[in-house]
């Protein structure tokens, strides 16, 4: 099982990497579409042999909504605001990936320094949890495309996530489907008002949304 | 009890989603709202009992804070009413740019203002921090379609930056949440559970350097929504953009229910005994706040960004307060109503002149008394209440916040506090002053406009004047308790 999980945690930073590296919108979603699926699976795993029908039901849901749902929302958001369909990054390319590498001996060493009152199921858990939300913080800042933004939003939410199933959190089902939900309808408005920046842009690059500055006399 | 007032707005907003009829959804607005302003003052009478498993109770700030959220949301939806009622026209020409524009559907307004309530009700009865972040979340999705009611550029760049920014400070306030959670997990494996009361019972026993870093993830999230600086990025574009209703909402309850999501954590972290810590925290980011806030004050052109500022420099008082600590606390607690009453109505009175002279420039607008006698007055009447003039509550209350860091002998925290509460006084009183005074540069013949859109910031003019002057016994002792819950 800890084999599992190892190679599971290792695909989540890759996947980290792919959404850095790739130019291509599509390439993007499914890179966080593969992450929702990862944080399924990861959530059964770590369960492990106390594992609940109510636990199962809980993993297999979240990685429907975040690996089919959303992504299915953030492609049709693609299609309708007919987006130039590549991400073009305010930084280059390169020069995320080198950031990505920085970040990740950050969260290594960060992961080695907060120590977990109990002994997590693998040394990986909480420097991949922090990689995936600094990750998720880079794009959003470096990327000029609305729809990437949200992209950089959603893998912030994962490493969250996995932060949460890292310290084998139990919280109620309740909480966790509301916590869920708020996360789809998140992605669901932002989606909408993506659809209509492009309609009242003809883009969807936020670097032209300046318009309201404080203008000082 | 609590249920009620969760399902009632929340039920009310989802029904008016699907009302054809134009007269019945602007009656449910209004009907709901008094149902639960009248719950609301039910609740300072006979204490609801606490549901499912404690989760949902109300305390002392939680009253305070629900209490004020439902007053604020009786007032506005007469406002409401009538503005919406004006808005009714197919297209609008845009008062900056000239281009035209058209409105979103109505009933969305609506619904989405009611489930708005919901959502801060909730904030404010949660004593549950992870349900409590689906709440302060909820807040954001509601009020986002708020802000873009008028489908134009300006106000969906307002729209996206609110809800950019706030959703990842709020995915941070979400991390800081399980960090809070593995502090309170046991070597053994077992877990206190997330409810603030246990959490507080327990605190002594929390693990002090997660318990330290979930507070700066928590203070870092809640204060982007709470406009504190420098997350504060987001609050005057969407306050200057949005309807004058909704940024009377946004400015006067919402800033409070994020406020309360900083409060439970200080809660526990007093109860730990590390109030050392966070008060340090709370008064950094609380004076940066005046600071930034008195910067962009100074020469500010757009009255309703200037309002927005005004409302930064406040949450930044709310933060030095709670940081003070001792009797300052009370003197936050109290600063809270004053302001969002004034807010409130100084927004709403806001929206009153941009109609009838259709600029946001201060320059642009003269002779308020003479053209509106009746908003003109009440404006002035703001402006005196909102930089802190005797003999109005923010006057009050900024004093004993004052007092509270003189008596400590936080004499540099004093004198920086008191420098920017003057400089943000005399950089208001120019512009506020001279909008009012005078005669209006091109002769305006003010149009017939209902009684509502001045009824409802009467309304809350009343209150402000009232806590200036008289502080009822029951408000004193759910003050006191609320204040002794944070120290």
């Amino acid at each position: 099982m800890a084999q599992v999980i190892n190679s599971t945690l290792v695909l989540l930073v890759l996947s980290g990497f792919t959404l850095l590296g790739s130019s291509r919108l599509a390439a993007c979603i499914r890179a966080v579409a593969f992450q929702g699926m990862l944080l399924g699976l990861l959530a059964i795993c770590l369960q492990g042999a106390n594992v609940t029908m109510t636990g199962l039901l809980l993993a297999v849901t979240t990685a429907a909504v975040k690996s089919v749902l959303l992504p299915w929302l953030l492609l049709r958001a693609m299609r309708e605001a007919e987006a130039v369909r590549e991400v073009e990054p305010l930084i280059s390319f390169n020069v995320s990936i080198i950031a990505g590498a920085a970040v990740l001996i950050l969260s290594l060493w960060l992961g080695q320094r907060l120590q977990l009152p109990s002994q997590p199921p693998s040394s990986l858990l909480v420097p991949a949890a922090l990689f995936t939300c600094l990750t998720g913080m880079i794009v959003i800042v470096s990327r000029r495309k609305a729809l990437t933004q949200v992209m950089g939003y959603l893998a912030l939410e994962n490493g969250v996530y996995t932060f949460g199933a890292a310290v084998a959190l139990r919280l109620p089902v309740l909480v966790e489907l509301g916590i869920l939900l708020d996360v789809f309808v998140g992605v669901f408005v932002m989606g909408i008002a993506i659809f209509h920046i492009s309609r009242e842009f003809d883009h969807i690059d936020t670097d032209k949304l300046v318009a309201l500055t404080d203008h000082l006399s | 009890m609590i249920l009620l007032l969760l399902i009632l707005p929340a039920g009310a907003g989802i029904i008016a989603f699907f009302l054809a009829s134009d007269r019945l959804r602007r009656s449910l607005l209004v009907l709901t709202a008094s149902a639960h302003f009248a719950l609301s003052l039910l609740t300072w009478f006979f204490q609801p009992a606490p549901s499912m498993a404690g989760w949902l109770a109300e305390d002392a700030l939680g009253k305070l804070v629900e209490t004020l959220t439902s007053v604020l949301f009786f007032a506005v939806s007469f406002y409401a009413v009538a503005y919406l009622r004006e808005e009714q026209r197919e297209a609008h020409s845009d008062f900056e740019e000239g281009f035209i524009f058209s409105n979103a559907r109505e009933a969305s307004f609506t619904g989405c203002l009611l489930l708005f309530l919901a959502a801060m009700t909730l904030v404010a009865v949660s004593q549950q921090l992870a349900l409590l972040w689906v709440a302060v979340e909820a807040t954001t999705l509601a009020s986002a379609p708020l802000i873009y009611f008028h489908r134009h550029h300006r106000s969906l760049e307002a729209t996206w930056k609110y809800l950019l920014i706030c959703s990842v400070g709020i995915a941070l306030a979400l991390l800081g949440v399980f960090f809070l959670a593995v502090a309170a997990t046991n070597p053994d494996g077992s877990t206190t559970s997330m409810v603030v009361r246990d959490l507080s019972q327990n605190a002594r026993h929390l693990n002090v350097p997660w318990v330290k870093a979930a507070f700066i993830l928590l203070l870092v999230g809640y204060g982007t929504k709470m406009g504190l600086a420098p997350f504060h990025t987001w609050l005057p574009d969407a306050h200057s953009e949005a309807p004058s209703v909704a940024s009377a909402l946004l400015s006067g309850a919402l800033l409070n229910c994020a406020f309360l999501g900083i409060l439970r954590t200080q809660e526990i972290c007093v109860a730990g005994g590390l109030a050392p810590f966070t008060d340090q925290l709370l008064l950094i980011f609380g004076l940066l706040s005046m600071a930034v806030a008195a910067v962009f004050i100074l020469g500010q052109t757009d009255y309703k960004r200037m309002l927005a500022y005004s409302s930064v420099e406040h949450m930044g008082i709310l933060a030095v307060g709670v940081g003070l600590g001792g009797a300052a606390v009370f003197g936050s607690a109290l600063h809270m109503i004053n302001h969002s009453l004034t807010k409130a109505m100084l927004f709403l009175v806001a929206g009153n002149i941009l109609a009838v002279y259709r600029t946001k420039s201060t320059e642009g607008v003269a002779g308020v008394l003479a053209v509106l006698p009746f908003s003109g007055a009440l404006w002035l009447l703001g402006f005196f209440a909102i930089t802190g003039s005797p003999p109005f509550g923010i006057f009050l209350s900024e004093f004993a916040i004052l007092k509270g860091a003189l008596d400590q002998g936080q004499t540099l925290v004093a004198i920086i506090y008191l420098s920017l509460v003057a400089i943000i006084l005399a950089a208001m009183a120019g512009p506020a002053l001279a909008m009012a005074q005078g005669n209006p540069r091109e002769p305006i013949t003010p149009p017939v406009r209902s009684i509502a859109l001045r009824t409802a910031p009467a309304m809350l003019a009343v209150g402000v004047l009232l806590f200036g002057v008289y502080i009822p016994p029951a408000l004193t002792r759910v003050l006191r308790e609320a204040a002794h819950l944070l120290n």
